[in-house]
This record gives C-alpha cells, sequence and structure tokens, in this order.
C-alpha cells in the first residue's frame, strides 16, 4: 500500500517479521542453521520449523522482485541464459535472480540450500524448477508427490501415500541434513500455532460477508496471506500477527469502515466482486487501483487459497501430525480439480453476495489458467452473475499492457454498473474481454 | 550437401502397408473404432491423452485403447480456441474442438495420464462439458520407491480397471491381464526391431515412415498393430534404395503434441537421418519387456514396469540420475551426432527440461539445435533451413550449429 496511508499494527508487525527472516536467512551460515528452498502450496513449514530449519520460498522471491520493478531484469538473464519464453516467469525471475547474486527481497543475500524440499502439490513446473535449481547448486533433493484431487476428494489412499512419503522420505531427509531427531512434540506445537493463526484467518475472510466489506479479499488480502504462506506458519510470531489482524478487522467493522485501498479506505462500496486467477505484481498497486478507485471490493478470491483452505473448515491437527500435514499439502486450491475450483467459486459468489466476478489469467501459470475460460461460461450458467476476463502475467512486466488492461477492466465495471439489478439473461452474450497478450505468438 | 532420399513408392513393397498407416493417422472420425466396435458389440472404446498410458489394462478388460494426438493439421479450430488462451499449447484446443464436434463421439471414456497441468486440467475440463461420459485422471507415481509410489500406483490402476468393469467392461483376472502383457511385449518387440533397422540403415526406414507404422497402432489392438509391424518389417529390407551421406540425429520434445508429419519430412530432405526420436512415447515409455516377476501379480508386473524400466523424459521426476544422461547415453547407443529439440510451443514440461539437457550436451561436447513447432504449423521453410545449416555444420566440423 502506499506510503501516505497509515500503516496497521499488524502491517508493522508484518514487515519487522519478514525483515527478521531475512536476516536470519543472511546469517544462517554463521549461526549454523540449515536452510531448505521449498514451495508456498502444500508445504511443511511446521516440519522445517521442529528441525529449526529456515525455508526459502522461490515463489515468495519472485513476486517481491516482481514487486521491487526487478523481475523484468532477472527474466531477460534467464532468457539469455536459454530459458525459454513460454514458460512459468516465476522459474525465470529466481534463476536470474541467482544468477545475479541472489539477493533477496530486503537486499540481503540469501544463502545457498542445503536442501531442495520438492513439495509438489498442484503443479508441474515445481518438479522443473527444483530440477533446475538441483542443477545450479548441486544439493540434494527430497521429492513429495502429491496426487491430484482429480475427482474431487482426497480419497484414504491418497492421504497414506502423502503422510507415508513424509514419514518415510522427507523426514529421513531432514534428519539426515540437520543431524537431528525429529521432536514429535516440537511438530504438536507448531502444528497448534498453525491452527490458531487459522481460525484467525478465517474470521478475516468471512468478514468480507459483511457489507462493507472491511477488508479487500484479493489485493488486501495478499498482504494478509504472507505470514501464513510463507516462512511463519506454526509459529507463535504468525498466531499474534493474525489475532492483531482480526481485531483490527473487527474494529473496522465497529466503527463501519469499508475496505483499505492504496489511497486509504474505499469511501463508497460499489461493487462487490470475487477473483480467480493470481495477482500482477509488477504493476500491483496500478492494478489495485483500477478496481479501488471504481469502488470496486474484492470480497473473496481463489489466490488467496492456494495456501491453504482453512475457510473450508480445514485447521491443522496436532493430534495427527503426519495425516494434518497429507490433508493440507492435498487440500490446496491448485490441487482440486476444476469442477471443485467452479463449485467453490459459485460458493463464494453466492455467499459474498458477489455483484461480478473477475477473473486473471495469468500467461505463466498453466495450473490456474487453463480451463479458466471454461470456468467463466460455467460460473455465468449457475449464478447469472457476469464475469470480466483479462490476462496478464505474475512478474513478467512485457505482460502487462496498462492502458489496455484498465480500458477492459472500466468496461466491465461500466457493464456491471448497468447490469447489476438484472441477472444475465442466458444467450445474451457475456462480457468477456476477449484474451489478448502481448507478445504471445499465436 | 544433404541428400533427398526417397524410395519410388511404384516399387516399394512396403508402400500398401505405408498407405494404411497414413490412413489411420488422417482418421479423425475414429471410422476403425466404429468398426471394431461394430465387430465387437457392448466393448467400450476407450480413449487415452499422450504420454504413457498402461494399453494392457485396459485390453485386458476386453476394451479398445485409443490414443489421441489432438486434431494434427487437419482440423480448423473454431470452437476450441474460445476455451483456451493464446499462451496455451495446441493439442487441447483441437482435442476439445474434435469432442465438441462430435469426432471422438465413439470413444466410451478418455483417460488423462498426468503429464502436465495442461493435461490435468483438461481432464477437468472433460468432466464439466461431457457430465455423462466416462473419464478418469490417471496420477503416474513421482515416487519410485515400490512401497510408496509402487503402491500407490497399483491402487490408481485397480480403480481405474474397477471403474470401466462398472461401466460395461469386463472384469480384470490375472489371466486376462497377463495375455494382454504378452500382446504388448511383442508389439513392444516389434517396435524396437523397427527402431533397431531404423538405427542401423536409416535409409531404408525413414524417421517419418517409421512415425506412420508405431502411430498406425494408436486406436487398433497390441496384436493387431504387431501383425502390421512385422509385416512391414518383413518387406523393409527388400525396398530398394542406397545410403546417402546424412547426419544422424536424435530429436526430442515432442512427446506429446505430435509433429506434423511433414515436418519430419523437412527434416529428413534437410539432411537429418533422424535415428530416434520421443515422438509417440507412449509406445516406447517402458523400455523392454514386462515382465512378471516371480511371486508378483500381471498388475504389479505393470507397476515394476513403470518404476524400473519408464525411460527418462520431461514429465518423468529424475530422482538420483544425472539429468540429461539418458539423453547424452540415447546419442551414444544410436550413434547420433547431434540433437534436434523440437518442443511444441508452449509447452511447459519440454521447455523447462531443455536448457538442462542442452547444458548436459554442451558439456558432452554433443552439437544441437532447436526450434518450436504447432501440430497445426503448415510452412516449415525456416525449419528446413535450419535444420539443413545444422547438419552440414555437423557434417563438416563435427558440431556446433
Ligand atoms: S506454473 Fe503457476 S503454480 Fe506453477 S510455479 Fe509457476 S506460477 Fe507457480
Ligand atoms: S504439449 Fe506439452 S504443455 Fe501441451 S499438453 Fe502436451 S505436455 Fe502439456
Amino acid at each position: 500500500m502506499s506510503e501516505n496511508v497509515e500503516k496497521d499494527r499488524s502491517q508493522l508487525r508484518q514487515k519487522q517479521m519478514i525483515g527478521g527472516h531475512f536476516e536470519r536467512l543472511a546469517r544462517a551460515k554463521e549461526d549454523g542453521k540449515k536452510v531448505v528452498y521449498t514451495f508456498v502450496p502444500g508445504n511443511l513449514t511446521e516440519l522445517l520449523g521442529a528441525f529449526d530449519i529456515l525455508p526459502v520460498l522461490p515463489e515468495i522471491n519472485a513476486l517481491q522482485s516482481g514487486m521491487r520493478k526487478k523481475s523484468g531484469g532477472y527474466i531477460a538473464t534467464a532468457e539469455k541464459a536459454g530459458h525459454s519464453e513460454d514458460v512459468c516467469t516465476y522459474v525465470k525471475c529466481d534463476v536470474g535472480q541467482l544468477k545475479n547474486g541472489n539477493f533477496g527481497p530486503t537486499g540481503t543475500k540469501l544463502p545457498e540450500p542445503d536442501l531442495l524440499l520438492l513439495s509438489y502439490t498442484g503443479c508441474f513446473t515445481f518438479m522443473k524448477w527444483f530440477e533446475i535449481l538441483k542443477q545450479e547448486y548441486k544439493c540434494p533433493v527430497v521429492m513429495l508427490q502429491v496426487p491430484y484431487q482429480s475427482e474431487g476428494e482426497i480419497t484414504p489412499e491418497m492421504r497414506r501415500y502423502v503422510a507415508d512419503q513424509i514419514r518415510d522420505v522427507v523426514v529421513p531427509a531432514l534428519e539426515q541434513t540437520t543431524g537431528k531427531k525429529l521432536d514429535m512434540e516440537r511438530l504438536r506445537e507448531q502444528l497448534r500455532w498453525s491452527a490458531r493463526a487459522e481460525d484467525d484467518l478465517v474470521a478475516v475472510w468471512e468478514a468480507a460477508k459483511r457489507r462493507p466489506s472491511p477488508i479487500d479479499g484479493y489485493f488486501g488480502g495478499v498482504y494478509y496471506v504472507g505470514p501464513i504462506f510463507s516462512s511463519f506458519r506454526g509459529t507463535e510470531e504468525a498466531a499474534l500477527y493474525y489475532k492483531e489482524l482480526r481485531e483490527e478487522v473487527e474494529q473496522r467493522i465497529a466503527t463501519g469502515q469499508a475496505a483499505m485501498t492504496p489511497d486509504g479506505p474505499q469511501p463508497r462500496e460499489k461493487y462487490r466482486l470475487v477473483v480467480e486467477g493470481p495477482p500482477n505484481w509488477t504493476s500491483f498497486n496500478d492494478f489495485w487501483r483500477m478496481f479501488s478507485r471504481e469502488g470496486a471490493t474484492v470480497v473473496a478470491s481463489t489466490y488467496t487459497r492456494v495456501g491453504g483452505l482453512y475457510d473450508q473448515g480445514f485447521r491443522h491437527d496436532p493430534d495427527h501430525p503426519y495425516e494434518t500435514m497429507a490433508d493440507y499439502a492435498l487440500g490446496c486450491y491448485t490441487n482440486l480439480n476444476l469442477p471443485s475450483r467452479v463449485a467453490l467459486l459459485e460458493k463464494y459468489i453466492k455467499e459474498y453476495e458477489a455483484d461480478g466476478f473477475f477473473i486473471n489469467s495469468v500467461k505463466s501459470c498453466n495450473s490456474f489458467s487453463v480451463g479458466q475460460l471454461l470456468m467463466l461460461r460455467e460460473l455465468e450458467k449457475r449464478t447469472g452473475v457476469p464475469g470480466g476476463f483479462i490476462e496478464s502475467d505474475l512478474v513478467d512486466p512485457r505482460y502487462f499492457g496498462k492502458a489496455n488492461i484498465e480500458n477492459r477492466v472500466q468496461s466491465y465495471l461500466q457493464m456491471l454498473d448497468a447490469r447489476m439489478h438484472r441477472p444475465l439473461v442466458p444467450g445474451e452474450g457475456h462480457p468477456v474481454a476477449l484474451p489478448v497478450v502481448e507478445g504471445g505468438t499465436r | 550437401m544433404s541428400q533427398e532420399v526417397a524410395v519410388a513408392p511404384s516399387a516399394d513393397p512396403a508402400a500398401p502397408l505405408l498407405a494404411r498407416a497414413q490412413a489411420a493417422l488422417e482418421d479423425r472420425k475414429l471410422e476403425t473404432v466404429k468398426a471394431w466396435k461394430a465387430q465387437n458389440p457392448g466393448a467400450l472404446a476407450i480413449g487415452h491423452m499422450p504420454i504413457y498410458t498402461p494399453r494392457p489394462l485396459i485390453e485386458a478388460v476386453g476394451a479398445l485403447p485409443v490414443a489421441m494426438f489432438g486434431g494434427g493439421d487437419q482440423v480448423d479450430i473454431i470452437r476450441g480456441d474460445s476455451y483456451f488462451q493464446s499462451y496455451i499449447c495446441h493439442i487441447p484446443r483441437s482435442t476439445i474442438e474434435l469432442a465438441l464436434g462430435g469426432d471422438l463421439e465413439p470413444l466410451d471414456g478418455v483417460i488423462f495420464p498426468a503429464i502436465c497441468d495442461v493435461i490435468r486440467n483438461l481432464s477437468g475440463m472433460w468432466k464439466l462439458l461431457f457430465p455423462n461420459k466416462w473419464s478418469a485422471y490417471l496420477d503416474v507415481p513421482q515416487n519410485f520407491d515400490r512401497a510408496l509410489g509402487g503402491k500407490f500406483y497399483g491402487i490408481e490402476l485397480a480403480r481405474l480397471a474397477k471403474e470401466l468393469h462398472e461401466r460395461g467392461a469386463t472384469k480384470l483376472t490375472d489371466e486376462g491381464l497377463a495375455r494382454a502383457i504378452a500382446d504388448e511385449n511383442e508389439r513392444r518387440q516389434a517396435i524396437a526391431d523397427l527402431d533397431a533397422l531404423r538405427r542401423k540403415e536409416p535409409w531404408r526406414v525413414r524417421a517419418s515412415e517409421a512415425y506412420l507404422m508405431v502411430r498406425a497402432g494408436a486406436a487398433v489392438a497390441a496384436k493387431e498393430h504387431t501383425e502390421l509391424l512385422r509385416a512391414f518389417l518383413a518387406v523393409a529390407g527388400e525396398r530398394k534404395t542406397r545410403a546417402y551421406d546424412n547426419v544422424r540425429v536424435v530429436m526430442v520434445g515432442s512427446f506429446c503434441e505430435q509433429p506434423p508429419i511433414d515436418l519430419l519430412r523437412a527434416l529428413e530432405k534437410a539432411g537429418c537421418d533422424i535415428v530416434w526420436d520421443d515422438a509417440q512415447l507412449g509406445m516406447r515409455t517402458i523400455e523392454g519387456p514386462i515382465e512378471i516377476a516371480p511371486g508378483r501379480s500381471p498388475l504389479d508386473a505393470l507397476v515394476d514396469a513403470y518404476l524400473d524400466k519408464g525411460c527418462a523424459t520431461a514429465s518423468r521426476y529424475i530422482a538420483n540420475g544425472v539429468k540429461g544422461q539418458a539423453l547424452i547415453d540415447r546419442v551414444k547407443a544410436t550413434d547420433a551426432e547431434g540433437v534436434i529439440f523440437s518442443a511444441a510451443s508452449f509447452c511447459d514440461p519440454a521447455l523447462l527440461d531443455q536448457p538442462m539437457l542442452e547444458a548436459a550436451l554442451n558439456e558432452a561436447g554433443i552439437p544441437h539445435t532447436s526450434f518450436k513447432f504447432a501440430e497445426n504449423t503448415a510452412q516449415f521453410q525456416v525449419i528446413r533451413e535450419q535444420a539443413g545449416a545444422f547438419s552440414d555444420s555437423v557434417r563438416l566440423f563435427g558440431g556446433g550449429a
């Protein structure tokens, strides 16, 4: 959020937490701490915490590089080194960052990994990403395969497979890396802290069911998920952060304040939207303002659920450590099949009383993007609520055409304004902004 | 100068077989499948997307496995493009186009094997678009421990067989599966013999011809395919042709969306003998026969084959091995002089793999070149020139395109 907006206490705490983490990482080698690189969706942060391991999350570094306008240069470095223009830009951003000295978001140097923990949830690119990093760092990799919820459910066999891999493959690898035995009590403690933070985060999400919504559940939401998506799940610090955040949101409700925007509180909630897809990071605030300045608040989003569907009931369970970590890994949003994703969005549109829904389809991410045009049709059919569709990218500035996207967002919101009180008539056609990716080759 | 090699069709004893294979490639309305169903009333025809799908399992329950490779260059995309953004590869859009146009109607179901996020999400699109047709996503193991990934995969296979049975296929039995595995092994041996001949005398079996002959097995039972391959092999030695001074190359990256056959021909015209490629990889994924070890069931044998004999490819995790080593070994085993990377545009697995493989080749001093295609690419001039320059440089300098 822009500098002239007063920061909440929770935001300051988050900033300190993140700063502290990168300082610990910078000192890791001299402090004798082990460092494991791993991914966001379905990760095993509590387990790493139980071993006192410091995690590095390359996706978070990539998105931070995007926000700090460094990703364009990093991507160029990776493409020069032979990486295709067609593939996920998170990977290229990470490779470029590595080739430029591997400085993290706060400007401190990141330590090399002692182990790559390839927890393989919801995306094939993860697998290729760590194969690439393995070549760069020449360090061991441990893989956790997480089956896809292709039939819309977690079967006992899937749970068993993941739990067995954690117990028989991942834990021994971590024991070997650290030279320590797993302290089960410590793990349970971590899981307990996670569940507390998860309770409070759900209360924050659900506050958006009110009118006006006291939060923006997408643009604002990505800040809220910072600690729980990254290295802090399972810590007391994270639990305190979410408690504080929840109190702040309750305070906003008590005083009738609408969601925060980059320019201060939203003066008038005009449109309530549900958003599918990750945001663009290179022009994040510009993108947000395209909505907030028109009075649009996002009341729920799927991107903020890639690190766990807590609002659908999942909680880490200290009494069943392996099974709960398995369920968590299996349950992340991008591990749901398309019918389940549509059903979840439909639920959000209805429960949060959205006036519209919007899909930001990112070029980088097949995991999210393939099928989104069908999701758009299905959702319009099922809810009668009109959908908008644009294309951009996560961290490649070449694929964020500001004027073009702004036009599309505006015409969508104008159309929404005209239709808000009239359901979509079947056959009337939907207001899809047809896909145009600048720089695309088709 | 590179030389074009051709066997005059009039004098070619393989011509009728190649014509049959070409017709199979063009059979987008699945006429052969319709004919098979007419001969086997009540039996199921089950489509499967590219890369490995355990076809013997499908045959063992009395069903016909049908490999689906999109629409190639034969299909005008009218509806398919409105389901996929511009930056997604071509095969899902032509597959949807065929399905919406009714061309896949003879199929009673489709299996989507785990290969990438596109195929994975396509499996969900299928469920939304065709709720009354059976479809299944087949998760393959990336953990190759028998007690972990093996156990999981065995359960997946048993689930498939059970679901097929619930939809009218016969029940899976050990005898039935053992028979289907034996048929499959014979087919594999015939493909291996074809590959060996192509490696030894590439002027006698061009890559484009070998491709056609393997592809001809897409929608027929293993036994029938073996007969066709054996018939081809029987006459291949009699074809009148002569050796040319071409460059021997391995081609990788085309394991899913298929290069147009004319692209293969353009490479041949540019002076490349493609002595191995990964197009049609589904038929070659398991290297060697599927063996039923003592004390193991035929279903276990399918699992063991996948764990122990699955070939290195972009969608298979390389756990302990050295990335790129399998490709270097392949180059050596086929006496190839270079590698052509030929990936479908926007193909994540192939294109993410490529820099790692290129690095390994560089280290080993093996020359390589790369281009991208789409299944409906119609112009090959640029690719032909590039491949020509590559083959000339390999021939003259032994590397460095
Ligand atoms: S493809 Fe999508 S989910 Fe996968 S690494 Fe890239 S951005 Fe993340
Ligand atoms: S061509 Fe590549 S990206 Fe496309 S479906 Fe096949 S494997 Fe996936």
